[in-house]
């Protein structure tokens, strides 16, 4: 990780040096510097003359730059369509991290393109000895990220699951962590209990990793996403009921802790003008 | 050392206000900000019907100076009336509810949905230099508009105090204040941003913000909003309450703001910086300039300048 701790708040226009597809809708880009992003933050992603969105951090080593994106709007089918040497604006990093201690037994959730953040979080956390179960979860076998980066991590045990079968568990990826934490924490077994559960995905898989969590009482972080404008701490329009906390700097990693309080988590969002929308 | 001030009968524990358009869009972000220290919170600017704002960029800046073309979105005033609604049920601080709109005839039917929920104050938005695509100059530009926009506005406000907020991109805004407070304004927020303003990305030869322009704020705009308010204060014998903002981020700011003529402080972009909690460190600072100069009341600082230079 980059020892650069200042945040930018005014893009900066980086060059597109790789494209991959990971998956039919699943692209990565890398970019030619370093934001000095940690694993969770996020960074406003500008496309000159159409939109600017946050995306979070796939990778940063310090170098370079990697967000990984699906297209579900004008903005990012825009941006799908950059090819290498392309411009791009980025700012940032925003917000708050993954935190671990050295040494700790961490699970990690990760649904759809969440394994991008969670690879990321993987790759830094075992440089500080910690031992790693991750669940990457998937509709389909065909939408599963990252597996052989996270398969190459050192002290990395991964778990599938998938909604139709076609790989590892048939099912959600919240089940297999049920079932994983049935074993660690039963103070009965000679499984090593899980510190802490990190979770990266859609919210209702935020939401049921959460409770269980809870049911167990472990401790969790996890990264929200909510409409953002300014990405720190200005513009108000990330705000989450009934705390009034910015997922832009109090977020998008949040403690369980803080989400159990979140009333609106699972429930709602804001739209653009601060109107609420059920999930 | 009292921070504590009354003005037209409403009790500010300190002089600090949330500026208009930072982080006000939910009455649970508005109790966020109190927990910060401040004093008063101003709604962003309330539209009468929904209205989007502009795409992103729409906020950046550096360590000196912010630009945004927010375009002021909001959700119309039958959401405006479910935060204000619920904030007031446990108002802590007193509530500015800001108002915008296209037309003259707009800010009185904007000011009458927001006055049934009886807001502290209303300030009016007359002066932001960001949608002049959409509705041309804005008001305060003008001498006649603004005081036509204050004399509608008075008219369906009832007993809410209103006070209209300037921009500081004219010639003479004391005569602009001048104009309104002959239709009955009861005060002024000075000043709205400056500018507008550019910033272009070096490798895309792109305007970064996606409207091209924004207006200015941040450290930078300090000694314009300083001239401003002393114009003001000056031009209605400081008769009228005056809402400084602009470039305020430490005690010292805030007190400058004061002999300027200004009883009560906007703080916006200094909230990027210095945390949700700078309404409490500004107010620390000034009062430990203030016990240090022996000043007992805060109030005793407002318009001082224009005191110490009447008399040479």
């Amino acid at each position: 990780m980059s020892s650069i701790s200042l945040q930018s708040s005014l893009p900066k226009t980086y060059r597109i040096i790789d494209i991959t597809q990971e998956t039919e809708n699943v692209r990565m880009y890398t970019f030619d510097g370093s934001l000095g992003a940690k694993p969770g933050q996020f960074l406003m992603v500008w496309l000159p003359g159409v939109d600017e969105k946050p995306f979070s951090v796939a990778y940063d080593d310090g170098a370079h730059t990697r967000i990984a994106f699906f297209a579900v709007g004008p903005m990012s089918e825009a941006l799908a369509n950059c090819s290498v040497g392309d411009l791009v604006g980025l700012r940032g990093p925003f917000g708050t991290s993954y935190e671990w201690e050295p040494g700790q037994h961490l699970a990690l959730v990760a649904g759809g393109y969440g394994a991008a953040p969670m690879f990321f979080v993987a790759s830094e956390a075992v440089q500080h000895g910690t031992t790693i179960d991750v669940i990457v979860g998937a509709r389909g076998k065909e939408h599963l990220l990252f597996l052989d980066q996270l398969e190459s991590l050192p002290n990395v045990a991964l778990h599938v699951a998938t909604n139709d079968g076609s790989q590892g568990f048939e099912g959600y990826n919240v089940t297999v962590l049920e079932k994983m934490l049935e074993v660690t924490q039963d103070t009965k077994t000679d499984d090593p209990a899980i510190d802490q559960v990190f979770a990266c995905g859609p919210e209702i898989m935020l939401k049921a990793t959460l409770d269980l969590c809870n049911k167990f009482g472990v401790p969790c972080q996890l990264s929200l996403e909510r409409y953002m404008k300014c990405g720190y701490g200005i513009c108000g329009n990330c705000v989450m009921d009934p705390l009034g906390v910015r997922m832009c700097v109090e977020g998008p990693v949040v403690k369980g802790e803080i989400a159990s309080k979140l009333d609106e988590f699972g429930k709602y969002h804001r739209d653009s003008v601060g109107r609420k929308h059920d999930f | 050392m009292n921070l504590e001030q009354t003005i037209h009968g409403v009790t500010f524990k300190n002089p600090m206000v949330l500026a208009s358009g930072i982080m006000g869009i939910t009455a649970s972000s508005w109790d966020f900000v109190v927990q910060g220290g401040v004093g008063g919170i101003t709604t962003k600017s309330l539209w009468l019907t929904e209205h989007m704002g502009h795409k992103c960029p729409t906020i950046i800046s550096t360590e000196n100076w912010m630009l945004n073309a927010v375009g002021l979105p909001d959700a119309g005033v039958e959401k405006a009336q479910q935060e204000i609604g619920a904030f007031m049920k446990n108002k802590t601080v007193p509530l500015i509810a800001n108002i915008v709109a296209g037309s003259i005839e707009d800010f009185g039917k904007t000011a009458e949905g927001i006055a049934k929920l009886n807001p502290n104050f209303f300030e009016v938005n007359i002066s932001c230099p960001n949608v002049e695509d959409e509705f041309g100059k804005p008001f305060a530009c003008s001498a006649p508009d603004a005081a036509a926009v204050t004399k509608l506005v008075k008219k369906v406000s009832g007993k809410i105090p209103v006070f209209i907020k300037l921009s500081p991109n004219v010639d003479n805004i004391g005569a602009i204040a001048l104009a309104c407070a002959e239709e009955g304004a009861d005060g002024f927020t000075v000043i709205n941003t400056v500018g507008p303003g550019m910033a272009i990305d070096l490798r895309s030869r792109m305007p970064i913000l996606h409207n091209k322009v924004g207006g200015l704020s941040g450290k930078a705009i300090k000694p314009i909003a300083v001239r401003c308010i002393a114009d003001v204060y000056k031009a209605t014998e400081g008769k009228l309450p005056i809402i400084g903002t602009g470039g305020v981020y430490t005690g010292e700011d805030a007190l400058e703001l004061m002999l300027a003529g200004a009883s009560l402080i906007g703080v916006g972009t200094a909230v990027a910086d210095r945390g949700i909690d700078v309404f409490r460190k500004i107010c620390s600072e000034m009062q430990l300039w203030c016990t240090n100069e022996g000043v007992t009341e805060v109030s005793d600082m407002i318009g001082g300048m224009h005191r110490v230079t009447s008399n040479q």
